[in-house]
């Protein structure tokens, strides 16, 4: 065949992008006037599209921001530069097929979103857990919420101006913890570890021994990283009475993890719910009083101290027997119609997955409740009045992760 | 509640999850009841998400009485019934206050095509704000009383309802020097007849 001619449209997509408004592309701001209540011009004001390539938005991520002067009148988030319909693509592969995929929603906590997926899909099929895989399910998903608060805490002080130093000391632990996932399960990140009434594999010899240890150091990072910046004049300035949320609002919008028990609200999914076998051991709910991004990052550490008590506890008394249900079957498994919504306490908030079986291999309905997605419902209530470097710090302090938010 | 319709969903699975199935014109009002009542008070809207749920040809046997050859005998027979199409928007709600949950609520079109609205929830429940207009853009149910109803996840301009289920994905066809087999019956598609020579 010859080459295609140049009037050829090579991708030959019937649905086809929208071709940008006229003026676009040149610039990414534009200039409006500014009328008071009577409608006269009172000044300018500036509208910036922040995104989606700033360095602040840890993704993709873009807000249409209108700024007076420096001060921050609305703000508009803009989503869908990662999405690829990750719901749809569970309708049409099997129950299993998911389980990688749900690595990819928010890569920093693939054992919690495993988690989460296989507990739902337990609760429609009526799977039972063995006693070993609960306490390794455990003892993988805190050492997940302490990478993951770690890393924060530092993207957050990197966000602040704290350029490379805090971001790094977290990193050097956060690369312990996955040098852990990467014995248990073959991968740093993507770990596709748990499965249906159970988990894939046993832990490799040795591996509870690593785990204690890096359980026993962690104590020792927390106490260097606070002893730097917790009560350091800057970060108290740019953090206190920044974006804070009334506690009426953050219940209705359905705000969940540290940003909800930073305002003060008690709702903790380990406690409330109890799955796993969280019951047994014994740890306190850290609780914010202002709701600001200083209460949020002082949670997030606090959360750590206990995630680490929780290890201590399980570490102590592992027991032995086999890893995952033997009635679960892992290929042909088609449960009976139904519907089931799981949810687990997952670094970010509350993870959901909602299932809707009608028999056939495939769910037939295959829904991800994203904590960061809906956290950011509040992000202009939160920015409304402050300047456009505390909108890059409140966004970090929010935890976002761009393939668990667009999907 | 007066006036309010309701029906309770039955979930066969081990989860069982029963939901509440609301008729729209009470939606809201039942919706602020189960918010502000003392004893109920769910505040927290955890998930909010639509289903599909397209026209079903549905068959069942039943056992009918008929004269064969002069003497009455019992026959099965298979009964089909239409069921029409809908949308279906699911809401699983918790309370934060009193630590229980979920209750399960669901709200159904008419139908899928002109009368796909749905009375809006986040007057109620503002977290319902994002997952409705995810919803909207995904599966094209209009909600009334949304404040900002737009696309969120696909972009603007985009005409169809990704999530539902006879949704036609686009043929992304990409060129290829040596296209074979099934790869070449689609360049054939994409190319005029002269070209292909």
């Amino acid at each position: 065949m010859s080459a295609p001619s140049a009037e050829t449209d090579l991708h030959g997509s019937k649905v086809g992008h929208t071709p940008p408004p006229e003026g676009a592309g040149a610039q990414n701001y534009s200039i409006r006037k500014k009328s008071n209540d009577q409608g006269a011009v009172e000044g300018e004001l500036l509208e910036v599209s922040m995104g989606p390539q700033h360095p602040s938005t840890h993704g993709v991520f873009r807000m249409d921001i209108v700024l007076d002067g420096e001060q921050v009148v609305k703000l508009k988030p803009v989503f869908g530069y990662l999405h690829r319909n990750h719901e749809k693509i569970g309708e049409g592969t099997t129950y299993l097929g998911s389980m990688p995929y749900t690595d990819r929603l928010d890569y920093f906590c693939s054992m919690t979103n495993n988690w989460a997926y296989a507990l739902s899909v337990e609760k429609l099929a009526g799977l039972q857990v063995p006693e070993r895989a609960e306490y390794l399910r455990l003892i993988l998903a805190e050492l997940t919420r302490l990478q993951n608060h770690a890393s924060l805490c530092g993207f957050l002080l990197q966000d602040m101006g704290a350029m490379g130093t805090p971001l790094m000391y977290a990193f050097r632990e956060r690369e312990k913890i996955l040098d852990l996932f990467e014995a248990i399960s073959g991968a740093r990140m993507m770990c596709n570890f748990m499965r249906f009434g159970g988990c894939r594999c046993d832990a490799p010899a040795g591996w509870f021994e690593q785990v204690q240890q890096i359980v026993d150091e962690f104590p020792a990072f927390l106490d260097e990283f606070e002893t730097l910046l917790t009560e350091n004049e800057i970060l108290m300035a740019r953090t206190q009475g920044i974006g804070i949320l009334p506690r009426d609002l953050v219940v209705n919008a359905s705000i969940t993890g540290p940003l909800l028990r930073a305002v003060g609200v008690n709702y903790d999914i380990r406690k409330v719910d109890k799955y796993g076998i969280y019951d047994r051991f014994q740890f306190r709910v850290p609780l914010g009083v202002r709701g600001d991004v200083y209460d949020r990052y002082m949670l997030r550490v606090l959360e750590m101290r206990e995630s680490v008590g929780i290890l201590q506890q399980a570490l102590k008394s592992v027991p032995g027997g086999p890893i995952v249900d033997p009635k679960a079957k892992l290929r042909g498994f088609r449960p009976k119609a139904g519907e089931a919504y799981g949810r687990i306490e997952a670094p970010k908030g509350e993870l959901g997955f909602y299932l809707i079986s009608d028999g056939s291999p495939n769910p037939y309905r295959y829904r991800v409740r994203p904590p960061s997605f809906i956290n950011l419902t509040t992000l202009e209530d939160m920015c409304l009045g402050h300047n456009v470097a505390d909108v890059v710090i409140i966004l970090g302090s929010v935890d976002i992760v761009l393939g668990e938010v667009d999907r | 509640m007066p006036g309010a319709k309701l029906e309770i969903v039955k979930n066969d699975s081990p989860s069982a999850q029963h939901s509440l199935w609301v008729d729209n014109a009470s939606a809201v009002a039942v919706a602020k009841y189960v918010r502000d009542e003392a004893s109920l008070r769910f505040d927290y809207a955890s998930n909010v998400t639509g289903v599909d749920w397209p026209e079903m040809e549905l068959s069942e046997k039943i056992k009918v009485k008929k004269v064969v050859d002069g003497v009455e005998k019992e026959v099965e027979e298979v009964k089909k019934t239409l069921r029409p199409g809908y949308l279906e928007t699911v809401y699983h709600l918790y309370s934060m206050e009193l630590k229980h949950g979920p209750l399960v609520i669901r709200l159904r079109t008419e139908n899928r095509t002109d009368k796909a609205h749905l009375p809006s929830l986040t007057p109620i429940w503002r977290g319902a704000e994002f997952q409705e207009r995810e919803i909207f853009d995904l599966y094209g149910i209009i909600f009334d009383g949304h404040p900002d109803l737009r696309r969120i996840l696909m972009w603007e301009g985009f005409k169809d309802f990704p999530m539902r289920k006879d949704y036609v994905e686009p043929d992304d066809y990409e060129y290829e020097p040596t296209p074979h087999d099934e790869v070449l019956d689609r360049v054939k598609q994409h190319y005029p007849a002269e070209v292909m020579k």
